[in-house]
Order: C-alpha cells, then sequence, then structure tokens
C-alpha cells in the first residue's frame, strides 16, 4: 500500500486505463495544456498525446455530445466537466440521449463514456459553484451515479467506470483531491463495483448514511459519539445509482436508527430518496425516525461565516444521532 | 419513346429509378401512416415527411452503406431512404415488438447498426453534438466513414447548432450538417427566426464550405451531397448545406396548419412536387417511362399496405420489455433490482 | 327553493328511475326522512332529504328515469312560489325534462360489483338516521388516544404478545421504543417464572430520562415513572414485604488491604493488558470466596424449599442517570483478581452505554453494593431477589483504636449483610461476615 492523493489515485487510474485501452482517451476543458482545473489530468497530455487528451472549446452541450457520439462510435471516452455546476449546460445530452438511447433504441446502442465533474462546496466558490447535482441524475433511470470519497474507492472506480458499458456520472468534490489515503501498489490492478456501497467504520448503535467528503465529516463525528458511548456505523453509499439498499437495510436491521448526511439541499434531494427506500423495505425495524442532515436551504453564500452555516459539519451530525440514541447509551 | 441508357448526375437508369422507387415509397409509407394515425393505430406524435423526399433521396443516394446518419424526429423517410425495411418502420410505429426499436421508441426514435441509422432525436438540434461524436470516433480511429445529420431550419436557432459547427470544423470532424429548410419551425417562419436568409453567411462564420440547394429536385441534392461527402471522406472537414423544401402536411398529425395559407400549400403541392419534379426530368431527358413511375408507385403503396399488414399482426412487446434494455446489464438498473420483486 | 336531484349512487351510476314516491306533494319532509325509492342499474334504494321543508314538487314521476345530479323534487316553504320554467303545469315541464335527459345507459359488467356494496352502506346510513343517535355525554366511551410507538417497538410487541398500551414510552415524544418494550418483557418473564434460573435481573438495563412532560402542579411536580423506576419500586418492595430482612455489621481493618492493592496495582501496571484493582474487586473477590466456603449463603428462598446454587455469580450495583443496574460477573470464584477487575470495568461500562446482555444483568447469586465513594460510613442494602444476602460496603475511613494497648489510626471500613431471614439464620450470616473480614484483613487468602 502507498499513500497518495485522491487527485494522484484519480490520474493514475485514467492513466492505467489509457494504457490498458486504446479506445479510452479523456477530453474537456483546459485539460491539456493546462492540466485540468484541479490538476487532475497533468502530464497526461505529454504522455499520450493530443488524440488522447484532448482540450475542446468552452462549450458543455457539443463535448457532452462528442462524448456521447464517441461512445456509439466504439470509443471509451473520459469526458471531464470543469465542474458540476456546468454540467446543467450539458444536461440535455445527459438526460435526453444518453440516458435513454438505449431503451428507446430497443436495446441496440450502448453508450459507454464516463463523466467526470467535482461538486461540492466549501471554497468560498458562491452560489453558482458550490452545488451538488447528484440528485437530478441520480433521478434518471439509464444513467449511474457515483461519488467516491477516498483515494482508494476514486481510483477503483474511476477504472469501473471506464469499463462499464452504459452511461457513468463520475462525481468528484472539490475539497476532496487533497485528501490523502491507502492505495495498493502499483501494478496491483483492482477495480470496484459501482453499484456496492461500503460500511467504512462499523457500530452497532445508529447507521450513519452518507457519501462523498460527508463520509470524512460522518467517520470524524462517529470518533466524537464513540467516546461518548454510541457507535455508528457509517455507509459511504459510493454509488448514488444504482444504490445498494440491501446493505443499508442490513445495517438498519442492526442498529434500528438511521442518519442521512449529505451536503446538498434536503428538499426532494438523495437522502430524502433514501429516507423513503428505507421506509418501504425496512419499516419494521425503525426505533427512531430517520434524521437527516443536509445543507442549508439557500443558494451557497460567498462569506466565510455564512457558508461555513450552510455546510453541515461533524457537531450536526452528533446532534442527529443524540436526537434518536437514547439516552442510555450516552455516557454521562 | 425510346429509353436512353444516358446517365444524369453520372447515376445509371437503375439507379435513377430506385431513387424514383424511393421517393414514392416514401410518400405512400406516409399516406398510408397518416392514415393509421387516425384509425389510432398509431400514437403519439408523428411528423409525415411528405413533400421533402426528394432530400432524403438524394442526399442519402451520396452516402455508403457504413455512413451513419442522424435524424431529427422526421425521419420516417430517412429510414427508407438508407435501407431500413418498410415492415420495421411501420411497426415501430404501431409500438410492436417487430419495429427497429422493438416498439420502444416509436416515430421519433428509429435505429438500425446495419443500415447505419443512428436514430431520430425528439429533442431540436440535440442530434447535432452526437453527430460531431460519431464523426470524431470515425476521425480517431482512422476510419473513412461520413456523418450526415440532418436537422430542420428551427434546429438552426438552438445552441448546440452553433457549437457544434465550430468543433466539427476545428476539428475538421467528417460530417456533413445537412439543414432541411420546409420554411417552418412547427408555426414559426424561417424569415421571423433567422437573423439571415440564408445558412452560407454562417457556414462561413464556421470556416466550412456551405451550399444552398433546390430541396425539390432531388439531383441537385444528390450532386450538392456527393461533394460534401468526398470532402469530409478525403479528410476536408465538415460541411453546412442548406437544402430547401417545403412540407406538405402540418408540422405533426394534430397541427392544423393555421400558420400558412391553403393558396401556399397548394401552390408548393402543384408547381413544385419533387416526385413531379424528378419524373419531369427522368421523361425529359428520357430516361424512364410513364409506366415505370407507375409501376414504381404501385410496388410501393402495396409495400406500404404489407408494411402496415406486417405491422398490424405483430404482437405488442410481451411486458417483460418494460425493464430491459434500461441498462447494458440490466442488472445495475434500479427498476430490475427494486421494482420487478 | 331546495332542489333534491338524482344521487350517485356508486362510481358506475349513470342514471337512475323513480320507483315509488315516499313523500307526496305538499307533504312535510324533514332533513334525513327517506323521500324515494330509486332503482339504480341493480339495486333498489331509498334517497333522503338533504333538506327539510314541504315537498312542493315532484319533477321525475314514479316509474320514469333521470340521469345522476338531475333534478328529481323540489322541497321549500309552503307558501314559496315555484321557480318560473316549472310555469303552471309544473308536472308536464319536468316530465318534459326527464324524457329528453332519460336515455338507456349502457352498463358495464363493472357496475354489479360496486353498486352491491354501496346498498350496504347506505341502509347502515338511514338506520343510523332513523333511531335517535344517544347525545354525547350520555355515553362514556373511553377516548383512545394514539400510541406513540416505534415500527419496530410494535413488532416486538406484537411478536411477544405483549399489550403496550399502558407502557409509557421513553424515547422522543413518549414515543415507545425497543428498550421499553424489552424492558417490560423482562419484567413480564419475572413476574411469571420468579423462580427459575437464570434469574431475572433487578431492572433491565436500559436507562434514561423520562422524556414525557413533567407535569407541575403547584406543590408538587409529578414525574411520570420510567420504565426502570417502576421496575425497581415493585422488585424492592416484593423483596421488603417478602423476604424478612436482618442485618450484620462489622468493620474491617483496610490496611493492609491497601498494602496488598498497592502492590497488585505496581504488578497489574506493567501487564501486557495493564488494570487498576479497586478495593471493590477485592471484596468481590473476598465474598466470592467466602461463598464457596459457605455455600449455605449463596442460595435462594422457594417457598417450599431452598435453591443453593453450585455457581458463584456476583452482581455489582451501579448506579445510573435515575436509577441502579446490577451487571453480574459470573464465576467470580474461579476468576484471579485482574481478571475480575477488568470484567467489572467493562461490565460498568457496558451498563452506563446501555449495552448490557440478558445475560450480563441476569442469574446473580449475590450482591455487593458499595457506597464507599460517596463517603457513606455505612448503611443497609436490600436484597436483590431470588437472591438471599447482599453485603452493603462503606467508606473506609481514619479511625483511632486501640491496639496494644495504645491508641492508634487505622483505615478500617464498615460493611453490613442483609441477609433473608426465610433462607439464612443469624449465626450463618454472622460467620459469613467474618469470613469475609477475615479474607480482607489478611488478603494474601485472596490469592492462596
Amino acid at each position: 500500500m502507498r499513500t497518495m492523493t485522491y487527485r494522484d489515485a484519480l490520474r493514475e487510474a485514467i492513466r492505467e486505463e489509457m494504457l490498458r485501452d486504446e479506445r479510452v482517451f479523456i477530453m474537456g476543458e483546459d485539460i491539456a495544456g493546462y492540466g485540468g482545473t484541479y490538476a487532475v489530468t497533468k502530464g497526461l497530455f505529454e504522455e499520450f498525446g493530443e488524440k488522447r487528451v484532448r482540450d475542446t472549446p468552452l462549450a458543455e452541450e457539443v463535448i457532452t455530445g462528442v462524448a456521447i457520439g464517441a461512445a456509439l462510435g466504439g470509443l471509451r471516452p473520459i469526458l471531464e466537466l470543469m465542474t458540476i455546476n456546468f454540467s446543467l449546460l450539458a444536461s440535455d445530452l445527459l438526460v435526453n440521449s444518453a440516458a435513454k438511447m438505449r431503451y428507446m433504441f430497443g436495446g441496440q446502442p450502448a453508450v459507454p463514456f464516463v463523466v467526470r465533474m467535482p461538486s461540492g462546496g466549501g471554497a468560498q466558490r458562491a452560489a453558482q459553484h458550490s452545488q451538488l447535482f447528484e440528485t437530478w441524475y441520480a433521478h434518471i433511470p439509464g444513467l449511474k451515479v457515483v461519488m467516491p470519497a477516498t483515494p482508494y474507492d476514486v481510483k477503483g472506480m474511476l477504472k469501473s467506470a471506464v469499463r462499464d458499458p452504459d452511461p457513468v456520472l463520475f462525481i468528484e468534490h472539490e475539497l476532496l483531491y487533497n485528501i490523502k489515503g491507502e492505495v495498493p501498489d502499483e501494478g496491483v490492478e483492482y477495480t470496484i463495483p459501482l453499484n456496492l456501497g461500503e460500511v467504512k467504520r462499523s457500530g452497532s448503535d445508529v447507521t450513519i448514511i452518507t457519501f462523498s467528503r460527508m463520509v470524512h465529516v460522518s467517520l470524524q463525528a462517529a470518533e466524537d459519539l464513540a467516546k461518548e458511548g454510541i457507535e455508528a456505523e457509517v455507509i459511504d453509499l459510493r454509488s448514488i445509482r444504482p444504490i445498494d439498499i440491501d446493505l443499508l437495510v442490513d445495517s438498519v436491521k442492526k442498529t434500528n436508527r438511521v442518519v442521512i448526511a449529505e451536503e446538498g439541499w434536503k428538499y426532494y434531494g438523495t437522502g430524502q430518496g433514501l429516507a423513503a427506500l428505507i421506509y418501504e423495505h425496512a419499516f419494521d425495524y425503525m426505533d427512531a425516525p430517520i434524521q437527516h442532515v443536509t445543507g442549508a436551504d439557500v443558494p451557497m453564500p460567498y462569506s466565510k461565516a455564512l457558508e461555513r452555516a450552510a455546510i453541515p459539519k461533524k457537531s450536526d451530525i452528533v446532534d442527529a444521532v443524540k436526537a434518536i440514541v437514547p439516552s442510555a447509551l450516552v455516557r454521562r | 419513346m425510346a429509353i436512353s441508357n444516358a446517365t444524369l448526375a453520372g447515376l445509371t437508369r437503375t439507379e435513377l429509378l430506385e431513387m424514383h422507387y424511393k421517393m414514392a415509397l416514401i410518400r405512400r409509407f406516409e399516406e398510408k401512416s397518416a392514415e393509421e394515425y387516425t384509425r389510432g393505430k398509431i400514437g403519439g406524435f408523428m411528423h409525415l415527411y411528405i413533400g421533402q423526399e426528394a432530400v432524403g433521396v438524394g442526399s442519402i443516394k451520396a452516402l455508403r452503406l457504413e455512413d451513419k446518419i442522424l435524424c431529427s424526429y422526421r425521419e420516417h423517410g430517412h429510414a427508407l431512404a438508407k435501407g431500413m425495411a418498410p415492415g420495421a418502420v411501420m411497426a415501430e410505429l404501431f409500438g410492436k415488438i417487430t419495429g427497429c426499436s422493438k416498439g420502444k421508441g416509436g416515430s421519433m426514435h428509429m435505429w438500425s447498426d446495419e443500415m447505419g441509422i443512428y436514430g431520430g432525436n425528439g429533442i431540436v438540434a440535440a442530434q447535432m453534438p452526437i453527430a460531431a461524436g460519431v464523426a470524431f470516433s470515425v476521425q480517431y480511429q482512422g476510419k473513412d466513414t461520413v456523418i450526415a445529420c440532418y436537422f430542420g431550419d428551427g434546429a438552426v436557432d438552438e445552441g448546440a447548432f452553433h457549437e457544434s459547427l465550430n468543433l466539427a470544423s476545428v476539428w475538421k470532424l467528417p460530417v456533413v450538417y445537412v439543414c432541411e429548410n420546409n420554411q417552418y419551425s412547427m408555426g414559426m417562419a424561417v424569415g421571423k427566426a433567422w437573423a439571415v436568409d440564408s445558412l452560407q453567411p454562417r457556414a462561413a462564420a464556421y470556416n466550412m464550405p456551405g451550399d444552398q440547394v433546390d430541396g425539390m429536385d432531388v439531383i441537385a441534392v444528390y450532386e450538392s451531397m456527393k461533394q460534401a461527402v468526398e470532402h469530409a471522406r478525403s479528410g476536408g472537414g465538415p460541411t453546412l448545406l442548406e437544402i430547401k423544401t417545403y412540407r406538405f402536411r402540418g408540422h405533426s398529425m394534430t397541427d392544423p396548419a393555421y400558420y400558412r395559407t391553403r393558396e401556399e400549400e397548394q401552390q408548393w403541392r402543384t408547381t413544385r412536387d419533387p416526385i413531379g419534379i424528378f419524373e419531369k426530368k427522368l421523361l425529359e431527358n428520357g430516361l424512364a417511362t410513364q409506366a415505370e413511375f407507375d409501376d414504381n408507385d404501385a410496388r410501393a403503396i402495396q409495400v406500404s399496405e404489407e408494411a402496415a399488414e406486417f405491422a398490424d399482426n405483430s404482437p405488442d412487446p410481451s411486458l417483460e420489455e418494460l425493464y430491459t434494455d434500461v441498462m447494458v446489464d440490466n442488472s445495475t438498473a434500479l427498476t430490475y433490482r427494486y421494482e420487478r420483486k | 327553493m331546495k332542489k333534491v336531484e338524482m344521487p350517485k349512487m356508486g362510481d358506475s351510476m349513470e342514471e337512475g328511475r323513480i320507483l315509488r314516491w315516499i313523500k307526496k306533494e305538499g307533504e312535510e319532509v324533514k332533513k334525513g326522512e327517506m323521500l324515494a325509492e330509486v332503482e339504480t342499474d341493480k339495486v333498489n334504494i331509498e334517497i333522503e332529504a338533504f333538506a327539510g321543508g314541504v315537498l312542493r314538487k315532484i319533477l321525475v314521476p314514479e316509474g320514469n328515469s333521470a340521469p345522476v345530479g338531475a333534478e328529481i323534487a323540489l322541497i321549500g316553504a309552503p307558501g314559496e312560489p315555484l321557480p318560473d320554467y316549472l310555469g303552471a303545469n309544473g308536472a308536464e315541464a319536468g316530465s318534459q325534462r326527464q324524457g329528453s335527459l332519460a336515455s338507456p345507459t349502457q352498463s358495464s359488467p363493472l357496475q354489479t360489483q360496486s353498486a352491491q356494496p354501496y346498498k350496504v352502506d347506505l341502509l347502515a346510513r338511514s338506520s343510523v338516521g332513523l333511531s335517535p343517535e344517544p347525545t354525547s355525554g350520555t355515553t362514556t366511551i373511553k377516548r383512545q388516544d394514539r400510541i406513540f410507538i416505534s415500527p419496530l417497538a410494535r413488532r416486538l410487541a406484537d411478536e411477544n404478545h405483549l399489550d403496550y398500551a399502558t407502557l409509557q414510552g421513553t424515547g422522543p415524544n413518549g414515543r415507545i421504543i425497543k428498550m421499553d418494550i424489552e424492558a417490560a418483557l423482562s419484567q413480564q418473564q419475572s413476574a411469571v417464572s420468579p423462580l427459575v434460573e437464570p434469574v431475572t435481573p433487578l431492572i433491565a438495563p436500559q436507562v434514561f430520562p423520562p422524556v414525557s412532560a413533567a407535569i407541575d402542579s403547584g406543590e408538587v411536580i409529578e414525574i411520570p415513572l420510567t420504565t426502570m423506576r417502576r421496575a425497581i419500586a415493585r422488585r424492592l418492595s416484593q423483596s421488603m414485604q417478602t423476604a424478612p430482612h436482618f442485618y450484620v455489621t462489622s468493620v474491617i481493618d483496610t490496611d493492609k488491604l491497601a498494602a496488598f492493592r498497592q502492590q497488585i496495582n505496581e504488578y497489574a501496571a506493567n501487564d501486557p493488558a495493564p488494570v487498576k484493582v479497586s478495593f471493590n474487586d477485592l471484596i468481590v473477590k473476598a465474598v466470592a470466596k467466602a461463598l464457596v466456603r459457605m455455600p449455605q449463603v449463596n442460595i435462594s428462598f422457594a417457598e417450599d424449599r431452598l435453591l443453593q446454587k453450585k455457581q458463584v455469580h456476583i452482581g455489582i450495583a451501579v448506579a445510573v442517570e435515575q436509577g441502579l443496574i446490577v451487571p453480574v460477573l459470573r464465576n467470580a470464584d474461579q476468576r484471579g483478581i485482574l481478571d475480575i477487575a477488568r470484567e467489572t470495568q467493562r461490565l460498568a461500562e457496558a451498563t452506563r452505554e446501555g449495552k448490557l446482555r440478558p445475560e450480563e444483568f441476569s442469574g446473580g447469586t449475590f450482591t455487593v453494593s458499595n457506597l464507599g465513594m460517596y463517603d457513606v460510613d455505612s448503611f443497609t442494602a436490600v436484597i436483590n431477589p431470588p437472591e438471599s444476602a447482599i453485603l452493603a460496603v462503606g467508606s473506609i475511613t481514619p479511625t483511632p483504636v486501640v491496639v496494644d494497648g495504645q491508641v492508634v489510626v487505622r483505615n478500617r471500613m464498615k460493611v453490613t449483610l442483609s441477609s433473608d431471614h426465610r433462607a439464612i439464620d443469624g449465626v450463618t450470616a454472622a460467620r459469613f461476615l467474618q469470613e469475609v473480614k477475615r479474607l480482607l484483613e489478611e488478603p494474601f487468602g485472596l490469592v492462596l
């Protein structure tokens, strides 16, 4: 095992897949000469050249269409959209074409491509650049939406995404690129399926369901809770669609309590969808209502102070857990 | 009248008669579709190609089988012209399992890998970026395949038009963008929607060749397209063609066409019918006889009838089909996992 | 003037035929009275007046049909003028209206299904209308408030046939949660079979403050009982009422014990699994050894016989918020001191975390209750049934004593043994306490 950043793990996955398969190429705005807005693709242009590492005009709609068309034409494109906020300009192609071409053409075409894009707030980028839209895309049948949280997962899942025969929206987080974690040594080939969540910490008293950056916040909250005698199970969804509902239900059966922690907005979002699924599949195992920790229901403010207040913190998760865990479990 | 063995625009008599047959087929097929629509056999939206036959037939004649076409939602004609079996098209309109998209797509969504038909698209101009992508894939793989992308004058008003033409030009993609200017984007007259009265200046703006063609003259369409295809195939990059045509019917089956006069329609139908114009040209050049046209027409009617019969007799998709084809590996489709339990 | 319309009797009904007018024109009609009998496609039903007054005009004569929603009659005051459109001959106009409206409607197979249950409904409603309804207050309907219970708790209760209506929920908003059900079940179990092993715990380990609001009624504040408090009350009253308690107190010199403890702790600090031994651990060890030597104290009174336990399981009372729990150190006699210390710490922690497993708070044969840390000189404890004895341990205090004629200061603690006289006699209790004292004052005995 090595310790490396999320960014480096990501780059390594892209590079390995490009070396493995001639059909794999990466395209996007400022990914070649500039090295990527978040420096994920740094060095790839020098290694692979313009054919396979291609800068595009600032035209999200056409470059997304090109990725789809290239996939239809037999290639395995990786498209980097500069941020998920810009994906709205491409969302017609993602939702109206990529997601449904296979179905509406009776199972004939496959659209195997990956759209990589960072999301999330916390870097004072204000309202238009701090959003999470996995909820929007995860609503759509025909798409896969994954949000790995660790260097290990991001590498294994990107490799799976490139090899996946369906469109995969691969959502990163701006504040995760620099986090470090263990990744198997170079040359150790591994992939992580795109339909499985993972128990990142096991516990018996409450299940914290989370994904992306909130996994780390939840793990810190779990450590704090443990000091007070509450053992929280932290489940990293990793994939938003498909959702590993079996994993969630099994955990709920054990802990009987659920806190969902996500950075995005509360209403009609991922967490609310999960809550409905849990009630549907595990109602008889619930000993308390599901608690939901989310970002504030406002456009993201710029001010550091306001932004901090808008993004869920460790203490929010701790409080949500304590609201449903019997106080007998809380050490005094 | 003596039959000449001469050629027209380099096309043999056999080829020309086959083109005539295809135009007649599209006309008769669409008439049959309209009839079946009123009988409730066909549902949803249906956009007929009547009046525009010369565009599809003339331009696709310039393509090879392995070349790909991407179309708008008005695509029955292109599918037939590119070689799709009329029964498969009609069965798709009927929503039957024998349809080219297993009855899951309908009028706007026809596909055939074999015939190089990469679908109609129900979103105006959405086929344009995707066509650029398919063109990119053949360029990447070093193939000499050409992509033809069909769209209406309404698509020109979308942002995707601009983005696609610009990128195709910058990357010299082997794609021909074919605008079928039928004068109306639904009810909006093109003169009210475009800031220019021709696409020529637009082609120039993207630094690519452009041409404006009489879309009621199948030979003119063919010749212009042939040049554009050769340009693309030889690595010259994209071309923007504006083919001026007219749809004889409303935008869709439920369009009473209040936005234009009956006189205008009548004028086009009587003086500018592409089939009539083509027949006249063939007769003038001594390349075909009226009897041959009549034969073609009779065959077109019969094939259309047979297509409708085939469609009518075909079974609906089984309910199992509801959940298939969502993903390549359907076990990863949520519906598959949780709704079917 | 109020209109009477042809009612829709079921989803599929489109028209109805008047079979019979129960009221005649000019007759007084009370709201709710039956007006007419109507035939739908499948059933004949009576229709009621939705307004009172005089039946002024019948618009659809007997035998004729009208579509749902059509006017079939008018109800009004005696002198009220009829609407103009009826003209002089209202009936004629009315029959024209119905004549033009009444067209045979196609009946679908579904109508059969929907019409039938509707008839039942309607009859039920009409019988209510006819018999005077009791005025409110004459009957005492016990209002059953909605019980808040978690889905899981409800399922557990149902599976165990437990009536949860009387339980006091301890979850948020007074919701009955899993813990409450488990506590109730363990109580139920002990109530049903008090003598069956393993002995049920004094109280279930799930404890937390009542969330249901305390009621402040002026001089006192009413605090609803928690499940735990209720269990303590019941079990300990039972103990005091049924087991004749008697008490034997002894004073134990702890200087040697302290030195011994220090030596052990010096050793234990360097143990691969370091642990700190408390005085209480040593007391537990002493009690366990004494119980082995005097099994007649390790006993239960079972009405017609005594049950002498072969195993020594020492309960250790642990205070928690709102009450106490007695986790059980199993086979304490077979454990070394360090083992006792470790296991006791683990149990205490699990107790405070509410994570004791059932076998960890049941089956005790003797209990040690230590209030030494609270500066208590001595106290007497209530026996934890079905055990027969409990040792109450007070604080260690420097005490002037006479040794060899000299007054010296020694550290001493008072311990009081409560015994159930039905099972244990005074001498036995005294000898047992003597043995405990001996072991604690000559602590090498604990390890030998």
